[in-house]
């Protein structure tokens, strides 16, 4: 495993943030780690690098035990973490200088062409000398990009990496995160962006209200979704009526289209039913769950932060 | 990418990273080089040089004659030399704590409020390595102040009044030689008696990831220990206050120098350093990096 809690607990005066949380990154993976706001998330991230301490539970990364194993470990993991953040009064190649002058175990004699190439990877060449103050949003994401690729990793812990990114950018970022995980990488990356997860990770986790509630292999993950069925049809009432006669309960209307989860239904039931009550059909779907609509079922469509 | 290319068995562990030796001097030289090079800290220590030159000019055009002002005032278009003390009998109270409790305050609270003190650390960089670099830092930094005080005060004295033989405040005179080494000797007091400021502002650093907070209780320290030290009923523990022996350095320009006073006090600022060191530390070791 390269990242693995057992109980992993944190509190803050009364709110327990990270409640018993047992997280399990294989080697090589890509983790999709996902939750709402407020979901711990973050917390759990900074007792995996040492920032914050643990009020019970075990943290290993990469084997060793974290943080009495900081020194060891860290140097092979890179974390982006709640956003880049560099000294604003100096140049882009000055702060990744900065910090590789600070790391015992960087070669001082290859750090300017480590600085150069980790730019370069991030597409930041050209705006290496100007100052982080005046770097755009992006762009200061990509240099917080570089910083954790200055060393040769073999975990990286990146929160939010397409955080102001333009497509173009998130599309850059998706195609780095699949190169270092090719190289054998294993990736921990958490965002908001559901398809990019599911575009790039191999397992997800997700995170409600400071629990793991669900973890595992994406596929396995999204396997225990409920695929729904989809019925294009101008008789809605009818369609409903049928629907409820079968058991099963409308969702509520997204598009012109009426949907349902099939549940033990199956769906060629729901098409001759259907067509008895002289529905008159454009289209009829069963679909897959995917990442957004799993996330959405387990976490809940409330927009309101929960704690 | 499917979960079947995930490798389950675990790889050996990568041996613990090879360490390049120096490593202290290199975090420490880029982290004084930072320090030095930050505008808003060349601003200050350009105040800090603008002391002397005032004064300088001030004594040149009205050529006082006793009486009030600073000490060694009046003695300065005698000797060049003694625009070095004014200077530093000047800039004591307030300037050069200023300057100190400014970059002292902001070292770590300066990291915590960027964000920058989160990646610091897990570059990695270990707390008591951070503070440790810090400390040396801002040491310097303080060491910089004074010379800067020093050397502008040299400058201006020997252009505007000339360096002679030093005649002490017994009376007796030592030569430009004695004179020099007497000037850094009061220096490196005076730098010392900062740097027990100093410690007190990174502790202070430790406590918030708000550099201006940080800034001002540190000057609040100066301004509380000058009180108290002004409050006659108080004078039973005026020996033990941090300012109270600042301007102790008028010492070292006496014939027979009493170095059981100046190493009484100097022990008393590395005291005040030792405790406000450890505390930085304590808190250093358990702080929450939330920022």
């Amino acid at each position: 495993m390269a990242v693995r809690t057992r109980g992993l607990t944190r509190r803050f005066g009364s709110q327990v943030a990270v409640d018993g949380v047992d997280l399990e990154v294989p080697r090589g993976a890509v983790y999709g780690f996902l939750g709402p706001n407020g979901s711990g998330k973050t917390t759990t991230i900074r007792m995996l690098l040492g920032l914050i301490a643990a009020h019970a539970g075990e943290i290993e990364l990469l084997g060793q035990p974290m943080p009495r194993s900081a020194a060891r470990v860290l140097p092979s993991v890179g974390a982006l973490i709640e956003g880049p953040a560099f000294h604003p009064y100096i140049g882009g190649a000055r702060n990744l200088r900065r910090l590789d002058l600070m790391d015992a175990t960087a070669d001082p004699a290859t750090s300017a062409a480590r600085i150069a190439e980790a730019l370069g990877r991030v597409g930041l060449t050209a705006a290496a000398g100007k100052r982080f103050r005046n770097y755009s949003l992006g762009m200061k994401q990509r240099l917080g990009l570089a910083a954790a690729l200055l060393q040769p990793r073999d975990l990286l812990i990146l929160d939010e990496p397409t955080n102001g990114l333009d497509p173009q950018g998130t599309r850059e970022v998706r195609k780095l995160v699949r190169d270092l995980a090719s190289d054998g990488t294993t990736v921990l990356v958490s965002s908001h962006l559901l398809s990019e997860i599911e575009q790039v990770a191999t397992h997800v986790g997700i995170m409600v209200g400071g629990r793991l509630v669900r973890q595992g292999p994406l596929s396995e993950v999204l396997a225990e979704g409920t695929p729904r069925v989809v019925i294009g049809t101008p008789d809605v009432d009818v369609t409903h009526a049928t629907l409820r006669r079968l058991g099963l309960e409308p969702l509520p209307p997204a598009g012109a289209d009426v949907s349902a989860r099939l549940g033990s239904v199956a769906v060629e039931d729901v098409a001759a039913a259907l067509v008895q009550a002289g529905v008159r059909l454009r289209r009829l779907d069963v679909v897959r769950p995917d990442l957004e609509d799993f996330f959405v079922s387990i976490t809940g469509e409330g927009f309101d932060v929960l704690r | 990418m499917s979960s079947a290319d995930v490798t389950t068995s675990t790889p050996d562990v990568r041996p613990p990273a090879r360490r390049y030796p120096g490593v202290l001097w290199r975090q420490y030289r880029a982290e004084t080089g930072q320090m030095l090079t930050r505008r808003r800290n060349l601003i200050l220590l350009g105040v800090l040089a603008i002391v002397p030159v005032v004064i300088g000019i001030a004594v040149k055009v009205s050529n006082p004659t006793g009486g009030d002002g600073p000490e060694f005032l009046n003695r300065i278009t005698g000797n060049g030399l003694f625009l070095v003390f004014t200077a530093i009998t000047v800039a004591i109270p307030f300037f050069l704590p200023l300057v100190v409790g400014v970059v002292a305050g902001d070292s770590i609270a300066g990291e915590a409020g960027l964000g920058t003190l989160r990646y610091l650390l897990t570059v990695p960089v270990s707390r008591g390595r951070l503070l440790t670099v810090k400390t040396l830092a801002v040491a310097t930094f303080t060491f910089v102040a004074v010379l800067v005080v020093a050397i502008a005060g040299l400058v201006m004295g020997a252009a505007l009044f000339g360096l002679h033989a030093l005649v002490l405040l017994s009376g007796d005179t030592v030569g430009i030689g004695d004179a020099l080494a007497r000037t850094l000797g009061v220096v490196a007091y005076v730098g010392i008696a900062l740097f027990g400021l100093a410690a007190g502002g990174l502790f202070v650093s430790t406590l918030t990831e708000n550099p201006i907070a940080a800034m001002a209780t540190t000057v609040g320290i100066v301004i509380l220990s000058a009180l108290l030290d002004a409050v006659p009923q108080l004078s039973a523990i005026h020996p033990a206050l941090l300012t109270h022996n600042w301007l102790g350095f008028g010492e070292l320009l006496r014939r027979s120098v009493s170095f059981a006073d100046l190493t009484r006090w100097t022990a008393l600022h590395l005291g005040y350093a030792a405790v406000f060191l450890s505390l930085a530390w304590s808190r250093m070791a358990s702080k929450d990096v939330t920022s």
